[in-house]
């Protein structure tokens, strides 16, 4: 195995590009677990932590680019009002240690289906800085994930950044887990409300192959929603949104939980977590 | 490889370390600093938590490499400013007071979170915030209550409350 340690973004992407089967590593706190318990050796890890510009993130308009190495405790202290869904995510992850290392971008690299940045990047629409020695692209969200642990990268992309808006409205996001720490997610569900756009998104996290939306729960509570009267959630349209978002999903049964409790978890995550940003967005009238 | 660091305010060198290797196997293995403790391997128990560049983190999932440079304190570096007497932190102290250690595997690791935790808090830390920093430390012995009893003691001993007014 190789080490190789960039002292600048550049040297970075060269090595990725001479070195496309090298494995960028940052927190650790996923490649390090595939070391230590031999899942897998790579041929060579790519040290990403040397790279000041990764730990920066700048507000650019009402978009924030958060680069590749801002830690989730980083992003809870510094951003946790203008990204609150990702922040609320955040706070769910692992456990101090945990979130002191690992990053949006590691997440983002592993590609989880249970990942718990993901669901709030969806709701929100965020999208992915890759940069190679080729030049640097922007992958939507959506398209990002391809597969198990499988995303759109090519060989020699590494991730510079992920953009994401800054909040229009209420954020929540919401995941079942055995305790309240070090949890992966049996399920997890993450909503973000876009009043300017009357818009509802969502994200559904470890209950598809792919972290992934419900477009029909989308449409369906952008169209119900009482936007500009702000009157009181219908409790038919918060059960039938549960209804959609648990029928987006595609969930297995596993050592984590089973399909069909999986689903119905859902349909009471997106329910709740409806309810919750509805009361919000009524209470800033 | 080659991998020099700064370990509790000394600089260290280790040589012929595996690319692949973590820093907890090079402070043990190499460093002959047993503190930290090795178990679980994937970041679930905290018990080889140490300070990298003063941020606590899990030293199992640092690779060694990535601590090229850095300044580390393990559990026998809190000691710099321990107690004359008996050679203890403050933390530790209140551990051993509070009868928190049990077999001890978890302490170290428990110990240095702590730390952490207070030199961030002013005054004696809300018991939600003591579970949520202690969160990612798992002791299989004592049941954690007698361990929120050392933090609290710690924390007290460090911020005595005020006397009442006369």
């Amino acid at each position: 195995m190789d080490f190789l340690r960039p002292r600048t973004w550049a040297e970075a992407l060269a090595l990725k590009a001479e070195r496309p089967e090298a494995t960028p590593i940052q927190g650790g706190t996923d490649v390090m677990v595939e070391i230590n318990l031999d899942k897998g050796r790579p041929a060579a890890l790519l040290d990403l932590t040397p790279l000041p510009e990764l730990r920066e993130w700048t507000g650019e308009g009402e978009m924030i680019r958060l680069g590749a190495g801002v830690t989730y405790s980083r992003l809870i202290a510094e951003l946790g009002a203008r990204l609150p869904g990702l922040a609320q995510a955040s706070r769910t992850v692992g456990s101090p240690q945990i979130r002191n290392r690992g990053t949006v971008a590691g997440n983002l690299g592993a590609a989880s289906p249970a990942g718990d940045s993901h669901p709030p990047l969806l709701a929100c629409g965020a999208v992915v800085e890759a940069e190679s020695v080729r030049g640097a692209r922007l992958i939507p969200i959506g398209e990002f994930y391809t597969g198990v642990k499988r995303n759109a990268l090519a060989p020699d992309e590494l991730i510079r950044a992920v953009r994401v808006p800054a909040a229009t409205g209420p954020q929540y996001f919401s995941k079942v887990g055995t305790r309240n720490a070090m949890v992966i997610a049996v399920c997890s569900f993450a909503t973000a409300l876009e009043p300017g756009e009357r818009r509802v998104g969502t994200g559904i996290g470890s209950a598809a192959p792919t972290p992934r939306r419900a477009p029909d729960a989308e449409d369906f509570a952008s169209g119900e929603l009482d936007w500009d009267g702000r009157g009181p959630l219908d409790p038919g349209v918060a059960r039938r949104f549960g209804e959609l978002v648990a029928a987006a999903a595609a969930p297995i049964d596993d050592v984590r939980g089973r399909a069909a409790y999986r689903t119905h978890a859902l349909a009471v995550l997106a329910r709740r977590a409806l309810g919750w940003a509805w009361d919000d967005y009524r209470g800033n009238s | 490889m080659r991998v020099s660091l700064t370990v509790n305010g000394r600089p260290m060198t280790a040589d012929d370390v595996w690319e692949g290797e973590s820093l907890l196997y090079v402070l043990r293995e190499r460093l002959g600093l047993p503190g930290a403790k090795n178990a679980c391997e994937q970041g679930e128990c905290g018990s080889c938590t140490v300070y990298l560049d003063r941020t606590p983190v899990c030293a199992c999932l640092v690779a060694a490499g990535q601590a090229e440079g850095s300044e580390v304190v393990t559990v026998e570096g809190l000691t710099a400013g321990a107690e004359p007497d008996s050679g203890l932190h403050e933390v530790q102290r209140a551990f051993v007071d509070a009868g928190a250690v049990q077999c001890g595997f978890c302490t170290p690791g428990l110990v240095v979170q702590a730390h952490a935790l207070l030199a961030d808090t002013d005054g004696v830390p809300q018991d939600a915030d003591i579970r949520e920093a202690l969160a990612g430390n798992l002791c299989r012995c004592t049941g954690y209550e007698k361990i929120l009893d050392a933090v609290r003691l710690a924390a007290t001993r460090r911020h005595p409350s005020p006397s009442p007014p006369p």
